[in-house]
C-alpha cells in the first residue's frame, strides 16, 4: 500500500512537556519522556516511530513551536 | 517672509502646526483649547499637506495615538486643557520611557478637578516635576505670545526630535483665547518615508529583512537594564538642561528686585516693571521660556550682579516658587504672589506685592 | 527506514515560522498564546509582509509579544493597544498594522477605544484572545469571565447577581460575561468578525485561515476592522493541567462563546 512514513525532531530543550501533542497525535506516536530536560519537564518523544505518517498534526498544536516534521513517500 | 495675520493663539498653533509639515494631530475637545481641533477641521488639513486630523473618543486615546504614531517616526502632536491633561498622563510617562518625540500643548484652566474654565497656570508642578509614573522629565515651552503660541510648534517638534522625548507647550486660557497679531511660518513639505528612515532608524516603519526588528516599549523586567535605562534618560535630561534653557531679561541690567513669570502673568509683571520704575524703583522681569530646562543659572546670575530679591508672579497658589528658591538657595529672598480660580492679577496689584512682600516698605 | 533516514532538510515538512524570533516563549506549557503567535507569523510570513507589518502588544500575558516576532512592534499601555494601532495605520495607510490583546485588555480597560476603533472603521486587523481569565496578575475575574466559574477575585464562583439570603437576592454583583465581539460586529465599521480556537489541529489551521483572511482584508481593503476572537485557555489559572484545560475549554467556553464567522465582507452571518 502506497503511503507515507513520517518522523518528527523535538527541541527537547525548549519543549515544556505541556502534552498537548501526544492527545492530538491521529497515530498515537509520541509520548513524555521518563527523563527530564534541563528545566525539569518531561519532553515529548517519537515513543512508537514506526506509526508516523508525518501528518504534523503536532507540529500545528505545540504550543512552543518545538516540534519540526518530516515525511517522506513510499 | 512670513504672513501677518490676526489670530486667536489656539488658532496660530495649529496653522504653525499644518504650516511645520506637521503629520498628524490626536485631540479631544475640551474648554478652552477646543480652537485647536475646530481651526484645524476647518482648513482640512489633510488636502493641504497631507495631515491627519483625527477626534479621539477621548484624551487617553488620542495620547496614545499620538505615542504610536510618534514611534513611528511621524511628527505628531495632541492639545488639551488641565483635566483633559491629565487623562493624558498615563500616555506621557509611556512617551518618557519609550523616547518617543511628540509635541502637547496644555492650554491651562483652573483646578482642581473640573476647576473652571479660566485661566490659569497651577499645572506648573504636572507639566514640569512630571504627572506621571517614574524619574523622567518633559521639556516645558511657556509661550507669552500668539506669536510664541506659533513659533513654538517648530521649536517643540525640533527639541522632541533632537532629544527623543515630549515638549509640552505650557500656555494657558488666557493666552490660548487672546487675539493677536503674528507672523505666521512659511508652508514646509512634510517628511518623505525615504528622509523618516534615513533620519530617525529607530522609527517603526517596517523592519527590513536582516536586520534587527525594532520594538518600542517602556517595559523591561530585567532590574540591571531597566536601572541603565534609566540613567541614560537622566543623562539625556542633564543634556537638555546644559543646552536649551532659554529666557527673557527686561530691566534686568540694573534691576535691585526682579519679578519672575512666565506666559500670561509675564505680561503683566512686565507692566508693574514699567509701573515700579516710574516711582523710581529699579525693577527686572526675568521670563523663563523653557520652564523644564528651568534657568536656574539665569537667577544665579542676577544674584551675583546685586539683585535682592525676586518675586515669583504666577496664576496659583506659588509652584514656580519652589524653582526659584532653589536657584536663589537662601541668598537672596524669594516669594509668591498669585490670583486663583481663574482671576488675573493686575500690574497694580502685583507691583504693591513686591513692594509689600520682597522690598519692605 | 529509519528515524534518521526521514530526519532530513529535504523531507521537511512542518517547521516553527521563521519569523518568530529564537526567544523561548515565556508562557505557561501549554498556553494558547504560543501557539497563536505561531500562526499570525505564519500568516506574515506567508503573505510576505514582514517588511510593512507593525504590530502593538497590550499589557498582560503577551505584554512581551514583541520579543517574538521579528517584526517592528510597540507596547502599548492597558488597555490602548488599538488606539497605538489607529495611530500608525493614519500616519502609514500602507503599512500592515495588527493588535493583539486579551480578554482585560480589549474588554474592560480597553473596551472604549475597542468599540471606537471598531465604530471608526480603522483598517486594521485586531487579534483577541479570550481565556476567561486575567492570566498576567494571578488569575483574576476578567470580562468575560464564564458565571460560576471561579477567580481569585471570585473564589466562590462568578456570580452576575448576589443569591439569595439575607435580602440580598437579585442585588447585581459581578455581572454576566462580556460577548464584546458579537457586540462589536454591530458595528458598520468592522469588515470581518470571527471567533476560532486553537485547541486542537483542525481548529489551529481554521483559526490560522481567518487571521490569514483578517490580514488579507486589511491589505486589500481601505477601511474596516478585521477582528478575530480566538477562545483559549489559561491552566495556570484554570488549574488544570494543559491538556485538561483543552477539554474544559471545549465543554465550558465553547457553549457561551460558539465559534465561527459572526460578520463576513461587512455582513451579519445568519445563524
Amino acid at each position: 500500500m502506497a503511503g507515507f512514513k513520517g518522523a518528527v525532531s523535538v527541541d527537547t530543550e525548549r519543549c515544556k512537556g505541556c502534552g498537548v501533542c501526544v492527545v492530538n497525535c491521529p497515530m498515537q506516536v509520541l509520548g513524555l519522556a521518563k527523563e527530564v530536560n534541563g528545566k525539569g519537564y518531561n519532553y515529548a518523544y517519537m515513543a512508537e516511530p514506526d506509526k508516523c505518517i508525518g501528518c504534523a498534526s503536532c507540529g500545528i498544536v505545540c504550543p512552543d513551536g518545538v516540534i519540526s516534521v518530516y515525511k517522506v513517500k513510499l | 517672509m512670513g504672513e501677518l495675520k490676526l489670530m486667536k493663539g489656539n488658532e496660530a498653533l495649529a496653522e504653525s502646526a499644518i504650516r511645520y509639515g506637521c503629520d498628524a494631530y490626536f485631540g479631544y475637545p475640551i474648554t478652552p483649547q477646543s480652537e485647536v481641533i475646530e481651526y484645524l477641521s476647518e482648513q482640512n488639513p489633510y488636502e493641504r499637506t497631507g495631515m491627519v486630523v483625527l477626534q479621539a473618543e477621548s484624551e487617553l486615546a488620542a495620547i496614545n495615538m499620538v505615542y504610536a504614531a510618534g514611534a513611528a517616526g511621524k511628527r505628531v502632536m495632541t492639545s488639551s486643557s488641565s483635566p483633559g491633561v491629565c487623562l493624558k498622563q498615563e500616555g506621557i510617562a509611556y512617551i518618557a520611557g519609550a523616547e518617543v518625540p511628540c509635541v502637547y500643548a496644555d492650554v491651562v484652566r483652573g483646578g482642581p478637578g473640573l476647576g473652571t474654565i479660566q485661566p490659569s497656570q497651577a499645572d506648573y508642578f504636572q507639566a514640569v516635576k512630571g504627572g506621571g509614573n517614574g524619574d523622567y522629565k518633559n521639556i516645558v515651552l511657556a509661550p507669552a505670545s500668539v506669536q510664541e503660541m506659533a513659533d513654538f510648534v517648530a521649536l517643540g517638534f525640533d527639541l522632541a526630535f533632537k532629544y527623543r522625548m515630549a515638549v509640552c507647550i505650557l500656555s494657558d486660557g488666557a493666552i490660548g483665547q487672546m487675539m493677536e497679531k503674528v507672523v505666521l511660518p512659511e508652508q514646509k513639505p512634510r517628511m518623505t518615508e525615504e528622509e523618516i528612515k534615513a533620519k530617525y532608524p529607530w522609527a517603526l516603519t517596517g523592519r527590513k529583512r536582516g536586520t534587527q526588528h525594532r520594538v518600542i516599549t517602556s517595559l523591561d523586567l530585567d532590574s540591571n537594564k531597566m536601572e541603565e535605562h534609566n540613567r541614560h534618560l537622566q543623562a539625556k535630561y542633564k543634556m537638555v538642561e546644559e543646552n536649551e534653557v532659554r529666557y527673557e531679561e527686561i530691566n534686568c541690567e540694573d534691576a535691585d528686585y526682579v519679578f519672575v513669570a512666565y506666559g500670561s502673568s509675564a505680561r503683566i509683571a512686565q507692566k508693574s516693571v514699567q509701573l515700579g520704575r516710574e516711582q523710581g524703583l529699579k525693577l527686572g522681569l526675568l521670563r523663563p521660556i523653557t520652564l523644564f530646562p528651568y534657568p536656574t543659572k539665569a537667577i544665579e546670575n542676577l544674584i551675583n550682579h546685586g539683585v535682592k530679591g525676586f518675586l515669583s508672579v504666577e496664576l496659583s497658589c506659588g509652584q514656580m516658587i519652589e524653582d526659584v528658591r532653589l536657584a536663589c538657595n537662601g541668598r537672596v529672598k524669594a516669594e509668591h504672589f498669585g490670583r486663583v480660580g481663574g482671576i488675573i492679577h493686575t500690574p497694580e496689584e502685583v507691583l504693591e506685592a513686591m513692594k509689600k512682600q520682597i522690598i519692605g516698605e | 527506514m529509519t528515524v534518521e533516514d526521514i530526519i532530513k532538510p529535504e523531507n521537511l515538512v512542518y517547521e516553527k515560522s521563521k519569523l518568530l524570533t529564537s526567544k523561548p516563549f515565556h508562557y505557561c506549557p501549554g498556553c494558547g498564546h504560543g501557539t497563536i503567535h505561531r500562526i499570525i507569523a505564519e500568516v506574515i510570513e506567508e503573505l510576505g509582509i514582514d517588511e510593512k507589518t507593525i504590530g502593538v502588544s497590550p499589557v498582560g500575558c503577551s505584554v512581551m509579544a514583541y520579543d517574538y516576532f521579528d517584526v517592528d512592534f510597540i507596547e502599548a499601555a492597558h488597555g490602548r493597544a488599538t488606539a497605538c494601532a489607529t495611530g500608525i495605520k493614519r500616519v502609514w495607510p500602507d503599512k500592515v498594522v495588527f493588535s493583539y490583546q486579551g480578554d482585560g485588555d480589549l474588554a474592560a480597560i480597553g473596551t472604549c477605544e475597542t468599540i471606537h476603533t471598531c465604530n471608526r472603521g480603522e483598517n486594521i486587523t485586531m487579534i483577541f484572545v479570550n481565556n476567561g481569565i486575567y492570566g498576567m496578575t494571578g488569575g483574576q475575574m476578567a470580562p468575560t469571565t464564564l458565571e460560576g466559574m471561579k477567580t481569585a477575585t471570585t473564589p466562590y464562583g462568578r456570580k452576575a447577581t448576589l443569591p439569595a439570603g439575607a435580602g440580598f437576592d437579585g442585588i447585581p454583583n459581578n455581572g454576566y460575561p462580556l460577548h464584546i465581539t458579537e457586540l462589536i460586529a454591530r458595528l458598520p465599521g468592522t469588515k470581518y468578525v470571527t471567533r476560532q480556537a486553537v485547541y486542537d489541529p483542525a481548529h489551529v489551521r481554521k483559526a490560522k485561515a481567518a487571521i490569514k483572511k483578517a490580514f488579507e482584508n486589511q491589505i486589500n481593503g481601505k477601511s474596516g476592522v478585521n477582528f478575530v476572537e480566538i477562545v483559549s485557555n489559561c491552566n495556570s489559572n484554570w488549574k488544570m493541567d494543559p491538556v485538561k484545560a483543552n477539554q474544559w475549554l471545549v465543554e465550558n467556553m465553547l457553549p457561551e462563546y460558539p465559534l465561527g464567522d459572526i460578520k463576513v465582507d461587512g455582513k451579519l452571518v445568519e445563524k
